[in-house]
């Protein structure tokens, strides 16, 4: 049914889109609509918000009203969109540079503040755009242009880090695991409050040519084989899961969302009349 | 024009009372020394007329989020510091290019750096001009007393919302910190004029598209069924990124061109004594009033000195200040920095008149009686 | 008081010297005369020396700084020993009771006013060292009528304080009163 979600929520126009063949990007997105059809948003009162990279061009090819901000900042600019209208529906699509390094602060204020926009995180553990550079979730040893004797830096899980800041809704769903990703992203949108969804999506250009993974489709079958449903997770061994795509629903808990919060200031202060 | 209210208000608070009094509705900000009073007087009163204010973890953060929130058609403004203001560039660039409205107050503080943060200064006169990469657009407007730094915040919403450009309110500490008499509009008078939005078929297409004859895109708010797409990257009438030659040096021309085509509405400034001078300081913000005390001083002792004090700093008023240089033998540039706008009266005199300049980048502030001892030794 | 009148006020940071000169800015203001108020401000206003001046004018201000002051307040040391030389020799210094006036004061017309220790003593509360004096200026040189004074600091002070600094203002405004009887006989 691919075709009838690009008719209703693409931009056909720009399609095909700029990302490289065996991209896993183009999952990602399908499931972003297809998350979006199933629960049959409105475009009118849903906007779409991204950052800089490979991940950030997605918000072109969507027919919404969509904002391609700067390098880092898609969740602040989300932030001012939802409180100025908090009727919105705001989802961000970001990457794991964008959203983890150069804007990692503005990851982590949104999830203490709980303010509710639904991240997507595009994670190809590398920076696509630049050409190969490792990213803060490349993994500790691997290759990368800027890594060429292996990295010695230490890799972020992004949804720990979120929740650990306060996120009210985390998961992490991979490329391969369509179907299972669509219902996560589905329950994020519908969550009020901070959500954060990781997508490991593919990027056999730089991080597979790097790190000798083979083409798409084997670096969709190491997905594959190497994704563990977080039920099944957590009756396992800590070294059972090194090296190893734990997905599903991973937190969700209930807190005062923020700009519910800030409402009932406005009331408070007497501004509700104007 | 109805009774006003008259209150005791310092630069800062006037410039929120006048941000409320245009309608700005959304407020970002980060604390920093001097302007967090605009902060906090933001965070008391906006939810007062159901606007909204928030904190945010930093200044990039805080310039993403006002542009986020006019991207909804709400009036939003920020407010920071020489530090702060570096760290907003970025983001300015990105509403000059993308042509999102949006008001940036820097109370400029002593620096470089760190610097000096309770100490005055005008050395951001330049980065307000040329602190984002590129070739972009701006507005820059420095008010010298608290009174008019009301009304030029009123301003700078009408010109930042008709023309969807960044405006810079450029004050220095001297005049955020100084407390005067303001007198406060009526919101019918005092409202700014709201950007001019379309929502018919061609705006659905071709969103950064201009009318014949005018050079402003009239962009409807997100949220209200338009659908259109927003990018810092160079874009088409579209709203797309395109690497087109052509597309790009239209769209770069156009938002430079929306200035000059409306300069005339832009320009303000104040020229004092200027008739029979034949010497003339140019100096703006709170400099400007102990050069005028020492002008009017001078005039006592019978020296032919007058102050040209540009209010609108950017756009330079290059025109009105080029009809002085033709008439002085003398200009005096007096500012609170090694020679900034000293420079752009340097261009603009182009050697027709001497150009001194006064400066001072110590923190202190420039005294009526050094000003005259300038004006006496220029005088001869 | 001229027409034009140009004061300081000096002491530590704490002590309130900066909204001593507020709420008689306020007050002045609420006369319908023009006035201009600012202060040296930031760190060293915790602890340090604390300045704030305040021009008052039935004209409009041109330069909003002191240039010439017809004013000090010093209720520190250290602050009459710094800017006590420096002023005119017609300006009226006010200190505190406790102080010692140094030898090199710029003007001989000195009023010592026991401020901190009515503050302390009377009032019962030190922090209120400021508002006295705001009620003992005022009281002195005649900036406002009592009843706009007291608007004025009403204005400006924490909600919850206004018993304890109405007695502040009231007992300033003996001191002031008493030193004006003073210096008329």
């Amino acid at each position: 049914m691919a075709s009838r979600l690009i008719e209703r929520y693409m931009r056909g126009a720009y399609l095909p889109h700029i990302w490289c063949a065996g991209c896993g990007n183009g999952i990602i997105l399908r499931d972003v609509v297809q998350a979006v059809d199933n629960l049959r948003l409105e475009k009118r009162d849903t906007v779409f918000v991204s950052g800089i990279g490979c991940s950030s061009r997605a918000v072109g090819y969507l027919d919404f009203d969509t904002l391609h901000t700067t390098h880092g900042r898609a969740i602040a600019f989300a932030t001012g969109i939802k409180m100025a209208r908090p009727e919105l529906k705001v989802i961000v699509l970001t990457g794991d540079g964008d959203a983890a390094a150069i804007g990692g602060n503005h990851l982590i204020h949104a999830a203490r503040r709980n303010i509710d926009l639904t991240v997507v995180v595009l994670n190809n553990n590398i920076y696509g755009m630049t050409g190969g550079q490792f990213s803060p979730t490349t993994p500790i040893g691997d290759f990368s242009t800027t890594t060429p004797y292996g990295g010695i830096d230490p890799d972020f899980d992004i949804p720990a880090l979120a929740q650990a800041a306060g996120a009210t809704y985390t998961a992490r769903g991979t490329a391969y695991h369509a179907a299972q990703t669509t219902k996560l992203i589905e329950a994020a949108i519908l969550h009020e409050g901070f959500s954060v969804v990781e997508c490991v999506t593919t990027c056999p250009t730089y991080y597979g040519r790097k790190n000798h993974r083979g083409n798409a489709v084997e670096m969709l079958k190491w997905q594959r084989d190497n994704a563990i449903p977080v039920a099944q997770a957590r009756n396992l061994p800590r070294e059972a899961l090194e090296g190893k795509i734990v997905y599903g629903e991973l937190w969700r808990c209930q807190r005062p969302e923020y700009t519910r919060q800030y409402a009932a200031i406005i009331e408070r202060a007497g501004g509700k009349k104007q | 024009m109805a009774e006003g209210r008259r209150l005791l208000l310092h630069g800062n608070e006037a410039v929120v009372e006048g941000a409320l009094a245009a309608g700005m509705r959304f407020f970002a900000g980060y604390p920093i020394t001097p302007s967090t009073e605009i902060a906090e007087r933001c965070a008391l009163r906006l939810p007062q007329v159901g606007g909204r204010f928030i904190q945010m973890e930093d200044e990039l953060a805080s310039m993403a989020a006002v542009i986020g929130a006019s991207v909804v058609g709400v009036k939003a403004m920020t407010a920071t510091s020489g530090p702060g203001f570096s760290l907003m560039q970025e983001n300015i660039g990105y509403a000059a290019l993308a042509e999102i409205p949006c008001v940036i107050v820097d109370v400029q503080r002593a620096g470089p750096s760190t610097g000096m943060p309770t100490s005055p200064s005008q050395g951001d006169y330049m980065q307000a001009r040329w602190g984002t990469h590129g070739d972009h657009p701006i507005i820059v407007i420095s008010p010298s007393s608290a009174q008019e730094a009301y009304f030029e915040t009123i301003r700078a919403f009408t010109l930042s919302e008709r023309l969807r450009v960044p405006v810079i309110l450029l004050m220095d500490e001297t005049v955020g910190h100084l407390r005067e008499g303001v007198e406060l509009l009526d919101a019918s008078e005092a409202a700014a004029s709201d950007r001019l939005a379309r929502d018919d078929a061609e705006q659905a297409e071709k969103p950064y598209a201009v009318l014949p004859g005018e050079y402003v895109p009239r962009l409807s708010p997100f949220g209200q069924g338009a659908l259109y797409n927003i990018t810092g990257l160079i874009h088409d009438d579209r709203g797309f990124p395109t690497s087109s030659k052509e597309a790009a040096d239209r769209l770069c021309r156009r938002i430079m061109e929306k200035i000059a085509m409306n300069a005339g509405e832009i320009e303000r400034y104040e020229s004092r004594h200027m008739e029979d001078a034949q010497v003339c300081v140019v100096s703006f913000g709170g400099t400007a009033r102990a050069v005028q005390a020492a002008v009017d001083a001078a005039r006592g002792d019978g020296i032919r000195v007058g102050l040209f004090r540009p209010i609108t700093v950017w756009p330079f008023p290059e025109a009105a200040l080029g009809r002085i240089c033709g008439r002085v033998r003398d200009i005096v540039v007096a500012e609170l920095n090694g020679g900034q706008m000293k420079m752009e009266v340097e261009r603009v005199a182009a050697g027709r008149c001497r150009v001194h300049h006064l400066g001072r980048v110590n923190g202190a502030i420039l005294t009526p009686g050094e000003i005259l001892a300038a004006i006496r030794e220029v005088a001869g | 008081m001229k027409a034009k009148y140009e004061m300081l006020f000096t002491g530590a940071g704490g002590q309130g010297v900066i909204l001593c000169s507020i709420i008689l800015a306020e007050a002045a203001f609420l006369t319908g005369k023009n006035v201009a108020q600012s202060q040296s401000y930031g760190p060293e206003a915790r602890g340090g020396l604390c300045r704030a001046e305040l021009v008052i004018d039935e004209a409009k201000i041109v330069y909003p700084k002191v240039t010439h002051a017809d004013f000090l307040l010093a209720l520190t040391q250290a602050s009459l020993d710094k800017y006590g030389p420096g002023v005119p020799a017609d300006a009226m210094i006010v200190m505190d009771s406790s102080l010692q006036a140094p030898e090199n004061l710029g003007s001989g017309n000195v009023v010592a006013l026991p401020i901190l220790y009515t503050a302390s003593k009377v009032v019962g509360n030190v922090l209120t060292a400021n508002i006295v004096s705001a009620g003992a200026i005022d009281a002195l040189l005649g900036i406002a009528p009592g009843a706009l004074l007291e608007q004025a600091m009403r204005m400006h002070i924490p909600w919850g304080t206004e018993a304890m600094n109405l007695l502040a203002l009231g007992e300033g405004s003996k001191l002031g009163a008493a030193a004006r009887r003073a210096a008329r006989q």
